[in-house]
């Protein structure tokens, strides 16, 4: 039965474009689940190897500049030398999306795991700046503050046979395979032999070592598909949006995603899912409310501050020990910890 | 088994191990005694690659380690049971014994080894669902003991195995360790119970600011009058 109830989910969702004829509803759906992405993603880093990646946004943003440039094409002069790439598919921007996004997590892990901790929250926050400030600033390229306009929209097919997902109930159906599709790689590698290295490292990192376990290796793993999942998303909202400006850099878009994976519970497979979609349904159902936009924002911050403090771990850990029969922030794991194991 | 030759390592510009040479036959059970800060968890990191030395080198069974990484070493042989009880906290003891045979994939034998450790330590098996985290002091030492013996080691490295434990637990300690080197396994142990360990081991090193001072049977040393001065107290 709690093996079928998730893809029961997945088919009631599924369904939605059938019945639900106000857009209003899901292009709200569309953007809470491209957050959701993004955050799943986020929470492979911060959950399962207890690295807080404070420029996650970082590899949204390039995610989404290397899809809108492809499939728009560009023209550059770098050092006097002309560079231009012509106009490509969607479906192959996004990909270079993903691979382009992916490197970029590659060499940020190299770079940044020789610091650990607070260094390593420094680093990517730094670099989610410097690459904001790179799409401000290379016009050429970017055109900065005044955006890449009219990005078209993925189409599969051709003639008769052409898929478009231009229109929101298609786009809603693609962003939710691309969700399905994410979380099972997730739990792919969550539940595999390089998860458990993963959980280990975040345990203690020295110990992980000594039983064998290559640490760097798996934090690098853990970054490249981090990154590669959330340029999916950042691509993902591209070609939803279809025009991208510097702001998808902004930093409160990190903190969303933390949000998400914090409230939701990090370090579980549903708890990016249920921290999103609060977070992505409250501000709206607060505004159809009619309630003041400076009401609403307290609201929000209200219940973000009373989930962490009675739910320290997170909703869906939360439910879990409800359903085992134990109290809500009963840890006795976490309290009987010797001193010196809690860094 | 293991030798090291002329061991320099250290810490920023802080020398800890000043070209220390020594050695462990196989089947011993040897000591390394001394003080705090005499370098003896220095040494034994620098052994299991957690550490890597700035001079001389590290051999095992006739193959240079000194550079090797501690997956490699581990996946050699040498096992290491670090200071102050060491779990995964938030797992259960199963996934702790799960994570020590993390090089191995015979998955009958890993079974059997598994039967062997819960028959050993009965009150692992009680436990092994819970998370390590809840077990007492002395039980996360049988734990981390376990854990380190999952990976089948030629070479148990123990790093002040009595540290902390109520003395009961002591005791079960240092005859667990006396077992282990009875059924084969060579073991090298740091400790600063210099009586207790002088007493269990074949050969002892005693260390004294980063350098070997005294070297010799157990029995010797605790002859000797520097040691019995400085370490056993009168």
């Amino acid at each position: 039965m709690s093996r079928f109830l998730p893809w029961l989910l997945v088919v009631l969702l599924a369904s939605v474009p059938f019945w639900m004829t106000d857009y209003y509803v899901l292009h709200i759906m569309i953007t809470t689940c491209i957050f959701i992405i993004a955050a799943m993603s986020l929470n492979l880093l911060l959950g399962y190897t207890g690295q807080l990646s404070l420029g996650h946004v970082a590899f949204f943003g390039i995610g989404a500049y290397t899809s809108a440039l492809l499939s728009l094409g560009f023209q550059v002069n770098v050092f006097n030398v002309p560079f231009g790439v012509t106009p490509k598919p969607v479906w192959f921007a996004m990909l270079m999306a993903v691979i382009v996004a992916g490197f970029t997590g590659w060499a940020i892990g190299k770079l940044a795991f020789r610091v650990r901790g607070a260094y390593f929250v420094i680093v990517s926050i730094s670099f989610a700046e410097v690459v904001r400030m790179v799409a401000v600033n290379w016009v050429e390229l970017t055109q900065g503050p005044m955006a890449l306009n009219n990005i078209p929209a993925l189409t599969l097919g051709t003639g008769e046979f052409e898929l478009s997902f231009l229109r929101k109930p298609s786009f809603y159906s693609l962003a939710l395979a691309v969700a399905v599709i994410s979380y099972i790689i997730i739990a792919r590698i969550v539940n595999s032999r390089a998860g458990r290295a993963m959980n280990a490292l975040r345990e203690n990192e020295s110990l992980a070592m000594s039983v064998g376990i290559d640490v760097t290796r798996y934090l690098v793993i853990a970054t490249i598909v981090s990154a590669a999942m959330a340029g999916m998303a950042g691509a993902l909202y591209t070609h939803y949006i279809r025009i991208v400006d510097p702001d998808v850099f902004l930093f409160i878009y990190t903190v969303t995603m933390v949000i998400m994976v914090i409230t939701g519970g990090k370090g579980t497979l549903a708890g990016p899912i249920v921290g999103g979609v609060i977070f992505g349904f409250v501000p709206e159902a607060l505004r159809a409310m009619a309630i003041k936009p400076e009401i609403q924002w307290i609201i929000y911050g209200v219940l973000m501050i009373l989930i962490v403090y009675f739910l320290p771990r997170g909703i869906v850990p939360a439910i879990e020990r409800f359903w085992a029969g134990q109290k809500p922030g009963d840890d006795e794991a976490a309290r009987s910890v010797p001193g010196a194991l809690q860094k | 088994m293991l030798e090291l030759r002329d061991l320099v390592c250290r810490y920023g510009k802080v020398t800890a191990v000043k070209g220390l040479s020594l050695k462990v036959e196989r089947g011993q059970l040897v000591a390394l005694i001394g003080t705090n800060g005499a370098g003896k968890t220095t040494t034994l990191k620098a052994i299991s690659g957690l550490l890597p030395p700035s001079g001389g080198s590290i051999w095992f069974d006739g193959v240079d380690i000194t550079r090797a990484s501690a997956r490699k070493i581990l996946s050699l042989g040498i096992a290491q049971c670090p200071e102050g009880r060491h779990v995964f906290p938030y797992m259960t003891v199963t996934e702790n014994l799960e994570m020590g045979c993390y090089l191995r994939t015979d998955k009958q034998e890993i079974a059997a080894d598994f039967e062997r450790m819960f028959e050993q330590f009965p009150r692992l098996a009680e436990r092994r669902l819970q998370p390590a985290g809840t077990l007492s002091g002395g039980e996360q030492q049988m734990l981390a003991i376990a854990r380190a013996l999952m990976s089948r080691p030629k070479l148990m490295l123990f790093d002040e195995p009595s540290l902390g434990l109520a003395p009961n637990f002591v005791e079960r300690t240092f005859d667990i360790i006396t077992n282990i080197r009875a059924n084969g396994t060579t073991v090298l142990m740091v400790e600063q119970n210099a009586l207790a360990a002088l007493e269990m081991c074949d050969h002892a090193y005693l260390l004294e600011s980063g350098s070997l001072a005294l070297s010799g049977s157990g029995a010797e040393l605790i002859d000797n009058p520097h040691v019995r001065s400085a370490y056993l107290a009168g």
